[in-house]
């Protein structure tokens, strides 16, 4: 009944910038899987649309001391953590000014503190270990992994929870749980829950069942701080959708499948709520991407010598 | 001195030297000190950089691969190398590739250490030799432990890479003496290039007058060095043995300057009746496999016969005391195929 309720609700638009912010990453996705349409892409992509909010709601709560590592589905925690649309679409497209010179591509980019890797499971560790770094070098600063319910199929996230919980590690764990792997429902692929997991390591857990930025917002504040304050791991779990296919042209769900997860997209009900300022919105971000879209196009193929 | 007593002094050295420098790994704290005893001493000295940690060999390699990403230095010991293959992911898909995969050298000072190799009847998961999964992985050098190298120069060297290493250490080297070479042989070492640790060798008078050649790395050096001996007294076969420290990339051959590697290597290759190399992992897609490549690709047409291998068995390797003689490497097999090689 709450996923109902929650699906009719039209909630206030949020602030410009959230707004903005929103509504390039949702442009950024539809124009990758338009060029990749045209086949002026090459390789793969996994987008992140309808889960676009996530990575927005956590934006004022993670600082730049804070190690952010993101995964395959990642460009959405790339743009709300630097705002550089054209610096990731020339690293997917092997443009120059590629944030890593086109060799990392769609799921390895290395930037300052935020680093994505294309193997599941395999960046909680190395968070542990940043998180014991940061504990010892920079008190108040937190490793964030974000992951999803498919991770949890590896015996690493279950490795790197227990150290962090043993020995009070700031770790966050960000789980945009939504509801399939790949082409895998949840349901066929996890037993027992998420929340009984972290707890059974004795690590908190919260639940975030809304697409509300600012309700997102007020409930995880005081628990990011208390996993400064306190070094104690935390896994928030996101109940979201995930609008198209695991990485383009594979999406084998059932209609009723998509059409549920469409029912939750922000973008329909913020359209709904406040159709004027959302038109101009979305329009502008819209043509930015565009023009984007066309200025790395035209841009030289990036270089890079091969090192050993 | 002890080879165990040097790896615990290099150790003790990397934590005194730099106050971001960590050993991490299962058992390790006093005073226990790891199962090898390797790390004794240290977490007494170095309370909250030598970390006792759970049975999660992937968990704590990764663990360092993160301190290494944020400028630490990280050294991972893994109980027995058998046991690395539970780490392979953290190693090969994220610690090698994060040099280069961001399209900019990314430092990682990391070494993963992996007590190795048979002789002391564990059985088949807890005595293997692993190097060769670790050969030809870009931006991951592979090292092995010998008592011809000292560990403080060698463990200085991989953490000045700036690459993840894995280090092999052959577990009955633990109790052997450092630099102990049989009567009449020498020893000494030859530098490979700026960095690094240099190739070390053994030879009886003149180092590139010998019948034969044979390359190995530090875990063979007792047991070739006896079948050395044994060689000379019973049929006045000289040999010179090259033992490089860092197995991959090779620093055999990858410098062509006259005085290191390469360049001291080839006039011995040319000049000997047989090239041997010899190692004890078991038979099949072998570092031991590469180096014969290089060589052959190197001087073809100067070789009087194409180089030796000699392997454990393509094998598991048994517990009992017998059928894992049968099985490794040892004095006789080396001894045997040295005849073999030079028989015309």
């Amino acid at each position: 009944m709450t996923e109902q309720s929650a699906v009719l609700a039209r909630p206030p638009l949020p602030d410009d910038g959230d707004l903005d912010l929103l509504l390039l990453i949702r442009h950024f996705e539809l124009a990758l899987l338009d060029l990749f349409g045209q086949g002026l892409l090459a390789g793969t992509t996994h987008t992140c649309l309808g889960q676009e909010y996530v990575p927005v709601s956590l934006r004022p709560l993670l600082g730049a001391d804070d190690f952010v590592f993101s995964n395959h589905r990642g460009h959405g925690h790339y743009l709300a953590r630097f705002e550089d649309p054209a610096g990731l679409l020339a690293e997917i497209m092997g443009r120059e000014g590629a944030v890593c010179r086109g060799v990392g591509g769609s799921q390895h980019v290395y930037r300052d503190r935020y680093m994505s890797t294309g193997v599941q499971g395999e960046s909680l560790p190395v968070a542990t270990g940043v998180a014991l770094h940061l504990k010892h070098t920079s008190p108040g600063a937190l490793a964030c992994a974000f992951i999803g319910d498919g991770t949890w199929g590896e015996g690493a996230v279950y490795e790197a929870l227990n150290i962090a919980s043993l020995w009070r590690l700031p770790l966050l764990v960000v789980v945009e749980n939504n509801g399939i792997a790949q082409s895998t429902p949840t349901a066929c692929q996890m037993a027992g829950t998420v929340a009984a997991r972290a707890e059974a390591f004795g690590a908190r857990h919260h639940r975030v069942g809304t697409t509300d930025i600012g309700v997102i917002r007020d409930e995880l504040a005081p628990l990011v701080s208390e996993v400064r304050l306190e070094n104690r791991p935390l896994v928030v779990e996101f109940a979201t959708h995930r609008l198209g296919p695991h990485s383009k042209g594979d999406d084998t769900r059932p209609h009723d499948a998509v059409r549920e997860a469409e029912a939750h997209d922000w973008y329909r009900r913020y359209a709904q709520s406040d159709a004027d300022r959302f038109a101009r919105a979305d329009e502008i971000q819209r043509d930015r991407m565009a023009a984007i879209v066309r200025e790395v196009s035209a841009r030289p193929l990036s270089r890079w010598e091969p090192c050993g | 001195m002890r080879v165990a007593e040097n790896l615990n002094a290099a150790l003790h050295g990397v934590l005194e030297a730099d106050p971001t420098a960590y050993v991490i790994g299962e058992d390790i704290l006093d005073p226990y000190g790891g199962a090898f005893k390797i790390t004794k001493g240290l977490s007494s000295r170095f309370p909250g950089r030598v970390l006792g940690t759970p049975i999660s060999e992937a968990g704590i390699t990764g663990l360092a691969a993160g301190l290494a990403l944020c400028g630490d230095a990280a050294i991972v010991e893994i109980m027995f190398g058998d046991f690395v293959a539970l780490a392979f992911d953290q190693i090969v898909n994220f610690a090698a590739k994060s040099c280069t995969m961001y399209g900019s050298r990314v430092p990682m000072r990391m070494v993963v250490r992996c007590p190795t190799g048979g002789g002391r009847g564990y059985g088949p998961t807890h005595s293997q030799s692993l190097q060769k999964h670790f050969i030809g992985v870009p931006g991951l050098s592979v090292y092995e432990m010998s008592p011809l190298h000292d560990n403080r120069a060698v463990m200085s060297a991989m953490l000045a890479s700036g690459e993840p290493s894995v280090f092999f250490e052959d577990k009955v080297l633990y109790t052997r003496r450092m630099y102990d070479v049989p009567d009449p042989f020498h020893s000494d070492l030859i530098p490979a290039g700026d960095t690094g640790p240099g190739v070390a060798r053994v030879f009886l008078d003149d180092p590139e007058e010998a019948d034969c050649v044979i390359i190995a790395p530090g875990g063979m050096v007792d047991r070739v060095t006896r079948a050395m001996r044994a060689l000379l007294l019973d049929h006045e076969i000289t040999c010179c043995l090259y033992v490089p420290s860092r197995l991959y990339p090779f620093d055999l051959f990858d410098s062509g300057a006259q005085d290191v590697g390469a360049g001291r290597l080839v006039p011995a290759l040319r000049r000997a009746r047989a090239v041997l190399v010899v190692e004890e992992g078991t038979a099949g897609g072998t570092w031991g496999s590469e180096v014969a490549h290089r060589i052959h690709r190197l001087m073809w047409r100067d070789l009087r016969r194409p180089v030796a291998q000699v392997n454990s068995l393509g094998s598991v390797i048994p517990a009992a005391a017998h059928l894992e003689s049968a099985v490794l490497v040892g004095e006789s097999t080396i001894y045997d195929a040295v005849l073999e090689a030079l028989r015309d």
